[in-house]
């Protein structure tokens, strides 16, 4: 690739990049991307100066190749799987679609919930409704689907699906689960699919890195055509430094769990009860006890989200409405809509979602923060 | 001051948020993500988005991107295509400048703490007197006062306009002295949400209403020939029509949608000696007495009388398409916007069978 050097303008200015004038900076955006954890960071850093092409045949290469089949068996434990059942990817959307390769959409029905790497990826499949909770209509699911898609928990709601009553209604039907959203809070090897995508970005490894699981006896159509890597199922020189990263951090993440959950959940149900106090017109999306512990979504009236999202982001709030397109626009959201919320309710959505590491600070301040800026917008 | 500055990822507003910086003005850009379709040119394709994003990122600015797509359908696109349904030659960009970019962004400027929100516009924001006016721009052949002309004092209070004291060269010498990558973008073109490829207008407005076929008349109602979509012509037109014979050169003079039919007539029922408007604006308040009107874009500005909703030519001048701006001046510099409004057609309007 040609180098290209940087331009910096020749202008004046007094700040070096976008300045936040507030030291307190909360960070509520976990389920757009979680920071890599120190271990998964060191480990990575470790990988990648261990160099080697794990399909090589010298010394190297099988370094890299131990390295890699490693980070496999660590992930595949977490999953409930067998090694040989994990393909990696360059992420959740890679994986999900993936996991739909090939699959004509006719006779594939997907909840109305799902993320547009799986809705994008079977254009025109059938929709299965989900209730004003934002949960699953499992007795609507087409008794003729060869292929479901559910999530195990929404990535805007942070609703947890109930993929064993899927599973139980379509026994012979391919299940795919996305569990990008649902990584860092629940155990996946409770989860009965047969096909399973997670990210690494989103419980504490590094952004570019993905699995699938793929049940054995399920067929996937390779998307990548190539040197026949990952079982023939997907080509190319495997990211080994991403692999062993999310490796590391899935275990984290899964050791943590308990604790973590416990302890992010009491933060998440302060910040929320105290929105809902402090803020009036203010419904919150989804039953709590059926949500991820992270997750705080809500429909604030009167309010447009864009202009939320700046006024947070100047006052030291880092959040989301909870669905944004590649341009950074934001859109009335797909999830919202399908839980039969009104078109101008859902363009004034705010998501919060809260990570392992955040702390009882970033909850004050952004209690204090939240209820100001609405305050100024609707004054 | 705090400014907001629209960046569409072209030269103009690139060079009026650098320019704003190095005044120390406290700035943060937005681009506005408007149509959501098709289009390979204009202001609002995600790589323009990503344009002025780098530009930000060059600048060292915050910037975001607002979706008014929704706003931009009701507000400028659906009345563009009801207009060339009732045979009319909207302007969309002053449509856009009107409700969207001089109205919700400029509001939301305002909900954001700004003071005040910059466009790339060559415009200049002047004082007369006590009160704000829109002047022409120093470089003329790139005015665009006309596609700004509605700002009343409010907004006028609240808009600042960097680059209308430049010549566009000097814009663009100064892009590339900056370094910013949109030195050499070229000039946006057209209609932004029309893509030029695939068959441009014909297309857009085919899938959006349908086009429908009209007969093609002379000044006396005698039938000349028949054009396969109506919504297509335009005043003034002379080509693409199939209005037989030859001889003396022949205009659109009058489109009726409802009955389908296009009048032709000749080089001097071209023209007319005065227009009523609707939807009157006024930077300051209403005038009254001798004004420059101008009616296009890049049109001259002359001489006339506005009294009440109705401007009198002083010469009788080209007939102005129902629907278009007519933008006012002042009289005699032509440098001041006064204010201005839709053409509604001539009242002095050909009257096909007695002539």
């Amino acid at each position: 690739m040609r180098f290209q050097p940087q331009v910096r303008p020749n202008v004046k200015s007094t700040r070096l990049s976008p300045v936040y004038p507030m030291a307190v900076r909360a960070y509520l955006d976990h389920a757009a991307t979680t920071p890599m954890t120190t271990r998964a960071r060191e480990a990575m850093i470790e990988a990648l100066a261990s160099f080697g092409n794990p399909s090589g045949t010298h010394t190297e290469a099988r370094r890299a190749r131990q390295a890699l089949e490693e980070a496999r068996d660590r992930i595949a434990d977490r999953l409930g799987a067998r090694a040989r059942e994990v393909v990696f990817t360059s992420g959740g959307t890679e994986a999900l679609n993936l996991a739909l390769a090939g699959r004509p959409p006719s006779g594939c029905a997907i909840s109305a919930i799902e993320h547009d790497a799986v809705r994008n990826a079977v254009p025109g499949a059938q929709e299965i409704p989900v209730t004003q909770d934002g949960l699953i209509e499992v007795d609507a699911i087409p008794a003729d689907a060869r292929c479901i898609a559910v999530m195990a928990a929404n990535n805007e709601t942070g609703v947890i699906q109930p993929v064993g009553r899927v599973r139980s209604a379509a026994p012979d039907a391919v299940l795919v689960v996305d569990a990008v959203c649902a990584a860092a809070w629940l155990d996946l090897g409770a989860i009965p699919a047969d096909l399973l995508a997670i990210s690494g970005h989103k419980f504490g490894g590094p952004q570019g890195i993905g699995a699938l699981m793929v049940r054995e006896g399920t067929v996937v159509e390779p998307l990548l055509h190539g040197g026949g890597q990952e079982r023939e199922r997907r080509s190319g020189t495997q990211n080994v430094a991403g692999a062993v990263a999310m490796a590391v951090a899935f275990d984290e993440v899964c050791e943590m769990r308990a604790v973590a959950t416990a302890r992010v959940a009491e933060l998440r149900d302060r910040l929320g009860d105290g929105l809902l106090q402090a803020i009036g017109g203010v419904t919150e999306t989804g039953l709590r006890a059926s949500k991820t512990s992270g997750n705080v979504h809500l429909c604030i009236e009167g309010i447009e989200s864009e202009t939320l999202l700046v006024l947070l982001d100047r006052a030291g709030v880092a959040a989301s409405a909870g669905s944004a397109c590649a341009s950074g626009a934001l859109h009335a959201s797909h999830v919202l809509l399908a839980m039969g919320i009104a078109k101008e309710k859902a363009l004034g959505s705010l998501r919060l979602t809260l990570g392992p590491d955040t702390t009882e600070a970033e909850i004050t301040h952004a209690l204090v923060m939240i209820a100001e800026c609405v305050a100024k917008l609707r004054a | 001051m705090k400014i907001l500055v629209a960046m569409s990822g072209g030269v103009d507003s690139s060079v009026a948020a650098a320019i704003l910086l190095e005044q120390g003005h406290d700035i943060a850009g937005v681009t506005l993500r408007l149509w959501g379709g098709e289009s390979d040119s204009g202001c609002c394709s995600v790589a323009d988005v990503d344009d002025a994003r780098r530009v930000a990122q060059q600048l060292g600015i915050e910037h975001w991107v607002f979706n008014f797509a929704e706003d931009f359908d009701a507000k400028v696109v659906e009345p563009y295509v009801d207009a060339h349904a009732a045979g009319q030659t909207p302007n969309p960009c002053i449509e856009c400048n009107r409700h969207i970019k001089f109205d919700r962004l400029l509001r939301r400027s305002g909900q954001l703490g700004f003071d005040a929100l910059a466009t790339g516009h060559h415009v200049r924001r002047v004082r007369v007197g006590s009160r704000w006016a829109l002047a022409r721009a120093v470089d003329t052949a790139k005015d665009q006062s006309y596609v700004v002309h509605m700002l009343d004092q409010a907004a006028l209070a609240r808009c600042v306009f960097p680059i209308g004291e430049m010549a566009k060269s000097t814009v663009r010498e100064r892009a590339a002295a900056l370094g910013l990558r949109t030195a050499d973008k070229p000039d946006s073109q057209d209609v932004c949400f029309i893509a030029a490829k695939g068959g441009g207008r014909r297309t857009f407005l085919g899938s959006r209403i349908g086009l429908h076929p009209g007969r093609v008349v002379d000044t006396s109602g005698q039938t000349l020939g028949t054009v396969d979509a109506i919504e297509l012509v335009t005043i003034g037109q002379r080509r693409g029509l199939d209005a037989g014979g030859v001889g003396e050169r022949r205009f659109v003079v009058d489109i009726d949608a409802v009955s389908a039919t296009i009048t032709m007539g000749n080089a001097s029922d071209m023209l007319m000696e005065s227009v009523d408007l609707k939807g009157l604006v006024w930077a300051s308040a209403p005038v009254l007495g001798p004004v420059r009107v101008q009616s296009s874009a890049h049109g001259l500005a002359v001489r006339g009388r506005i009294d009440d909703s109705r401007v009198t030519f002083d010469e009788p001048q080209r007939r102005i398409a129902s629907g278009q701006s007519v933008v006012f001046y002042d009289d005699p510099s032509g440098q001041i916007v006064l204010g201005g409004g839709l053409a509604t057609g001539s009242p002095a309007e050909l009257d096909p069978s007695g002539r």
